[in-house]
């Protein structure tokens, strides 16, 4: 890896990686089974740098913004390494969202490029305008011929060839806004540094090496920190190569390993779980006797990797198994939500490590994760060199608030200097997730301290994100809950969102309003849903200014018993 | 040529014999996630079934946030 510790920005590393490694493959992207790309460092350049002189002559400044609305591919990084080269700021943004969504983020950025594919351009241009936004370049990738584009311009034809110039950043300078929830009232966009960055990788190779030829699959969203990090930033200065996918069609997921080999993969319990599942069936299938001595074969391997992974052995006793996986794979990295040990366990057995980490966007990427020295499926390991991880107001079980301090944590959230004081106090970062270390060091998460849910996609939904979906509900008021927020659990599992109604006097939960529910309902992504309605006959506590007091009327619907206070939608 | 309706139809068919739900139980309007409780990952199966049955290819995108059979039928129709 490059000697992170000597350089100012990520635009300053990636540059070096290009030269270093520039006939190592650097990006495959691939659909379905067709291999649509396989670029070098050195080919990477060559589309990149045309790209950054056009943004140049475009007006793109040194700390100006742009953003990305990409699924992953290679137009991805390219855009990225020209925005970061031209000592630009870049905002990744969700590409899942509603258009109304992107278009509150483009504004609340003030992003004046945006670089986007062609199908969601569409979307966006239908339905708002740049003309409220700060927006003076547009890009859309994979347009069709003779397409209207909405004032946008080709990416494919975006292009200068004379050299354009690299635009230093000092480490503390903000490299990204990276929005870790927030298309409510306040969203989160979390100023990230170049150093954040720089600092984050520097513990991982002795955890997770990587090198020239080894293959990262990238599968979670490159707009998610975790990806940006593992997917991009940290195989590039490794020189080691990146394999997207256009689609994430379980299928072709699984092909992608033996194809290409792949040495780590990063993913969500949710994926995690749908291949646990196909193994199972496919272990289920097999006869009697060959059952029999696989089932052999896992407790053996169980019993000589107790104290720490050994892959080589693994592969040879459980061969079919590790050649499903490509016969390389050296961990699957598991983070974005809270895995079952459960889960991470069934892995170990077959001898395909797993990491169980937890980070969050606010501190970069990973705050702690298992180094397998020895596998620990009951916890999310210990902090990596360089966190300070403490607990806060520890409990009589030593449970309390989870708070990080080190230099892979954000700067501040954008434009919201209040919220920031709230989450970074002192220096340390507060999660609002509650946990306590054992007594080997690892940390263990017992439940949230905050009002949200992450899916085990690994999506992170705060209720007043996704309030606007019921506005206008004929009901006196209504506000959405975690259902943990209301009733602690000491669980991180099956979290689930509450819509709280207070109905008018005499009013009551007909079948229409029922239907109306669902229906606002079923416009949401079906992550972002509410499972469940609470019915509270007082008036909601309010501020001054009308604002829900949330942390009170939480306190309020507490005294109601919850297995009968959740009515079903 | 098939029509629109015909094609949410065979969608309707596919979909019970995937998740193994009696064909009665499904209506276009389902909201597919509720009926069926599946999870995104689930979908997409689903999708590489119609896929192959239609003979066509569907990008993610075009399926992105549709969560009816008939949106998903029109979605599929418009590339027969």
């Amino acid at each position: 890896m490059l000697d992170l510790s000597k350089y100012q920005s990520i635009g300053a590393a990636l540059k070096d990686s290009l030269e270093e490694f520039s006939r190592e493959v650097c990006l495959i992207e691939s659909d379905r089974d067709r291999e649509k790309d396989r670029l070098t460092y050195r080919a990477f350049k060559e589309r990149a740098h045309p790209l950054a002189k056009a943004l140049q002559d475009a007006g793109f400044q040194a700390s100006d913004r742009a953003a990305i609305i990409m699924s992953n591919q290679s137009k991805w990084l390219i855009s990225a390494y020209a925005i970061f080269y031209s000592g630009g700021v870049l905002v990744p943004l969700d590409y899942k969202l509603a258009p109304d969504e992107q278009w509150q983020l483009i504004k609340h950025s003030s992003v004046s490029v945006l670089v986007t594919e062609y199908p969601i351009w569409r979307q966006l241009a239908a339905s708002s305008n740049a003309s409220a936004t700060n927006l003076q370049t547009i890009l859309v990738t994979e347009a069709p011929p003779n397409v209207e584009l909405f004032g946008a311009k080709r990416w494919e034809e975006f292009r200068s060839d004379s050299e354009p110039a690299f635009l230093s950043r000092q480490r503390g300078d903000v490299a990204t806004i990276v929005y870790s929830s927030g298309t409510g009232g306040h969203p989160k966009g979390c100023m990230m540094t170049h150093e954040n960055y720089l600092e984050q990788c520097i513990p991982f190779p002795d955890l997770y090496p990587l090198w020239p030829g080894a293959t990262y699959l990238s599968i979670l969203p490159t707009n998610h920190a975790i990806d940006f990090m593992l997917g991009f930033f940290y195989p590039f200065v490794n020189g080691a190569t990146v394999v997207h996918l256009r689609t994430l069609r379980p299928e072709y997921v699984r092909a992608a390993f033996p194809k290409y080999k792949i040495t780590y993969v990063t993913l969500v319990p949710l994926v995690l779980k749908s291949l646990q599942k196909g193994l199972q069936t496919r272990f289920e299938a097999l006869p009697p006797g060959r059952r029999k001595l696989f089932s052999f074969l896992v407790k053996l391997n169980k019993a000589l990797t107790r104290y720490r992974p050994n892959v080589g052995l693994s592969r040879l006793l459980l061969k079919q198994v590790h050649e499903a996986f490509g016969g390389r794979l050296r961990a699957i990295i598991v983070g974005g939500a809270f895995t079952e040990p459960q889960v991470l366990q069934f892995f170990y057995d077959l001898g395909i490590p797993v990491a169980n980490a937890y980070g969050l966007t606010e501190a970069c990427t990973g705050i702690t994760v298992n180094d397998l020295r020895p596998f620990r499926a009951d916890t999310v390991g210990k902090p990596l060199s360089g966190m300070e991880v403490r607990i806060v107001n520890p409990d009589s079980d030593g449970i309390g608030e989870v708070s990080v301090r080190g230099k892979t944590v954000m700067s501040g959230y954008l434009n919201e200097p209040e919220l920031t004081a709230e989450t970074i106090v002192n220096g340390w970062l507060m999660t609002g997730d509650l946990g306590r270390f054992d007594s080997a060091g690892h940390l263990q998460l017992f439940g949230r301290k905050k009002n949200m849910i992450v899916t085990e996609e690994g999506k992170n939904i705060y209720p007043e994100d996704i309030e606007a979906a019921f506005e206008g509900l004929p009901v006196k008021e209504f506000c959405v809950f975690a259902a943990n927020y209301i009733w602690p659990k000491r669980s991180m599992v099956g979290e689930q969102l509450l819509l709280v109604l207070h109905l008018e006097q005499g009013q009551s939960l007909s079948d229409e309003l029922r239907g109306d529910i669902s229906t606002r309902n079923s416009r949401l992504l079906n992550y972002r849903r509410v499972h469940g309605i609470v019915l509270f006959d007082e008036d909601f506590p309010r501020t001054a200014s009308l604002k829900i007091k949330r942390n009170i009327l939480a306190e309020h619907v507490a005294q109601k018993d919850r297995a009968s206070a959740i009515l079903s939608l | 040529m098939r029509t629109i309706d015909q094609t949410t139809q065979e969608v309707l068919s596919l979909a019970s014999k995937h998740f193994h739900v009696p064909p009665d139980s499904l209506a276009p309007d389902d909201d597919f996630f509720k009926k069926l409780g599946i999870n995104s990952l689930q979908a997409l199966e689903l999708l590489s079934r119609l896929e192959n049955y239609f003979g066509i290819e569907l990008p993610d995108y075009e399926v992105q946030g549709v969560s009816d059979f008939r949106t998903l039928a029109s979605r599929i129709q418009s590339r027969l």
